[in-house]
């Protein structure tokens, strides 16, 4: 994308009949790390890659509970992405308040979608720039949105959102049409398969990504780091053994000294409490 | 000019004229309401009259009425806010509507919201003067439950307002059961009326059962319970207790 002269205001319609402040932010969207979500009928799942700057410091965290029926998982400015999450944590208990109910989520993304489609039409404010992947119940099962800046939403049996999401999308493409039956566990293992695309190549950890879970009769809550360990070990043994015998000799080899260097390095990362 | 306008509003709050913006007594009012479960769904029966202190001033009005798809609610008490509440929640169920979604408000929401409207309104000192029933069905899952002027609320297998808690509950407590039929439920129901007609002077004999179940709302035809005035407690009523009338 390049600049041009109606690209100063978000009020500024281009010739095109394009709103490119609107566009830049969906930009911004891109560029943070990535996030993807995928349901079943009962279950949703959503999962974050956790960069920290430095070794010194602790990542951001991208993954919210908005109640127990709802989480969300965001891409891009974290600060626009605190903020709505609040708005939605209000949101959900207010009605709650209210109606002694959960709040549906489908309905919650509409308010959502709203208020994002207002930053698109004052000269005085601008795009929020994080998208935002929202799970949640509703009387219909468990449904997954994804709401972008320009305030447009849209359902997904599962997506992927920021840096290198294209690599797990084109994961979730090939596995997508089996997730509405999967099991809650078969959930969590195809989230952890797709946040390893976007890392291409390095290594998965549980400390460098965040998984959280929610479902019919689970409310949501974030997996804790021995949980998810224990997922990626045993879902990459697995397929280690089910590749040709010589990649699974190549692998154990590796495995066996990484696995001892994993431990300490581990530990030298900053402690994530979430 | 806008600031005079702006002190008009305060002004009729304090001062001897402000207790006409509040509600201090009930002119017209409605009697007891009994609702309880059974086993298809919801039943509920109410007399239609609506009395003007000690005089049956009105006797044809519908004091139960089908909120949305799946929720009933009966008053006692004020005429006029039971239709304020009604318009309430014409407001609520268009905006449930409005949203087209799969999702719609069910009977406990609905409790809920009356339950937080009757309760503000007392923290006024302005109340809606009334004693709400409400029950409904909604995916199969039955729900009765009352909110009374003040703002208590609960959720029971039956439930009455007024003079409903003294003379019907007793019978129900003795008599009902959560399997009953519609036939059962309704001779039940009417066993109650009945005596309320006897022993309440604001009720009248013109009454309606409304029944609420998965499928919907059907408010009965009214009509008139069969009484015996030739009892002879009736006939001698101080025998018991002479001197007084």
């Amino acid at each position: 994308m390049f600049r041009n002269q109606y690209d100063t205001d978000v009020t500024t319609w281009s010739p095109a009949g394009r709103l490119f402040q609107v566009e830049y932010a969906m930009e911004a969207v891109k560029q943070g790390s990535a996030a993807i979500g995928l349901r079943s009928k009962t279950h949703v799942v959503l999962a974050c890659v956790n960069k920290a700057n430095s070794e010194l410091s602790s990542h951001q965290k991208k993954i919210f509970k908005v109640d127990d029926h709802i989480g969300v998982a965001i891409a891009g400015l974290t600060a626009d992405g605190r903020v709505l999450s609040r708005y939605m944590r209000s949101e959900c208990i207010n009605y709650s308040f209210t109606y002694e109910s959960p709040l549906p989520v489908g309905r919650l993304v509409v308010q959502l979608a709203d208020k994002a489609q207002v930053c698109t039409q004052r000269s005085w404010k601008r795009p929020f720039g994080v998208g935002l992947l929202v799970g949640g119940l509703d009387e219909s099962g468990a449904h997954l949105y994804y709401n972008c800046p320009s305030g447009n939403y849209f359902e997904y049996q599962a997506f992927a959102i920021g840096s290198r999401s294209q690599a797990a999308k084109t994961y979730l493409e090939r596995k997508f049409e089996s997730f509405m039956g999967s099991s809650r566990d078969d959930l969590i293992k195809d989230a952890l398969f797709a946040i390893k695309e976007t890392l291409q190549g390095e290594k998965l950890k549980s400390s460098i990504c965040t998984v959280a879970v929610l479902g019919v009769g689970e409310p949501f809550h974030i997996l804790d780091q021995e949980t998810v360990q224990q997922v990626i070990n045993a879902h990459e043994i697995v397929e280690e053994e089910a590749s040709a015998e010589q990649e699974a000799a190549a692998a154990a080899d590796q495995d066996a000294p990484s696995a001892d260097e994993a431990a300490p390095a581990d530990q030298g990362i900053a402690p994530m409490d979430i | 000019m806008n600031m005079v306008d702006s002190a008009q509003p305060f002004k009729t709050l304090l001062g001897p004229e402000s207790d006409s913006q509040r509600t201090q007594y009930p002119y017209v009012t409605g009697t007891s309401v009994v609702g309880v479960k059974y086993k298809d769904g919801i039943l509920m029966a109410s007399d239609m009259g609506a009395s003007y202190g000690s005089t049956l001033r009105y006797k044809s009005v519908e004091r139960m009425k089908p909120i949305g798809k799946h929720s009933l609610l009966g008053a006692s008490g004020e005429i006029s806010d039971f239709q304020e509440i009604l318009h309430y929640l014409d407001e609520l169920i268009l905006y449930d509507n409005m949203w087209d979604d799969g999702n719609s408000l069910g009977p406990k929401e609905v409790h809920s919201y009356l339950t937080r409207v009757m309760y503000n309104r007392r923290n006024k000192f302005n109340p809606f003067w009334n004693s709400l029933v409400l029950g409904g069905v909604k995916n199969g899952q039955k729900y009765l439950g009352t909110v009374s002027m003040i703002g208590v609320h609960f959720e029971d297998s039956h439930v009455a307002t007024g003079f409903g808690n003294h003379l019907a509950r007793p019978i129900l407590r003795e008599e009902w059961n959560e399997n009953m039929s519609y036939e059962d439920g309704v001779k039940l129901l009417e066993k109650c009326m009945r005596v309320l007609l006897y022993r309440d002077r604001s009720a009248v004999n013109k009454i309606q059962i409304a029944k609420i179940t998965e499928e919907g709302v059907t408010i009965s035809r009214p009509y008139a319970l069969k009484t015996f005035w030739e009892f002879n407690a009736f006939k001698n009523p101080t025998v018991g207790a002479e001197g007084s009338w």
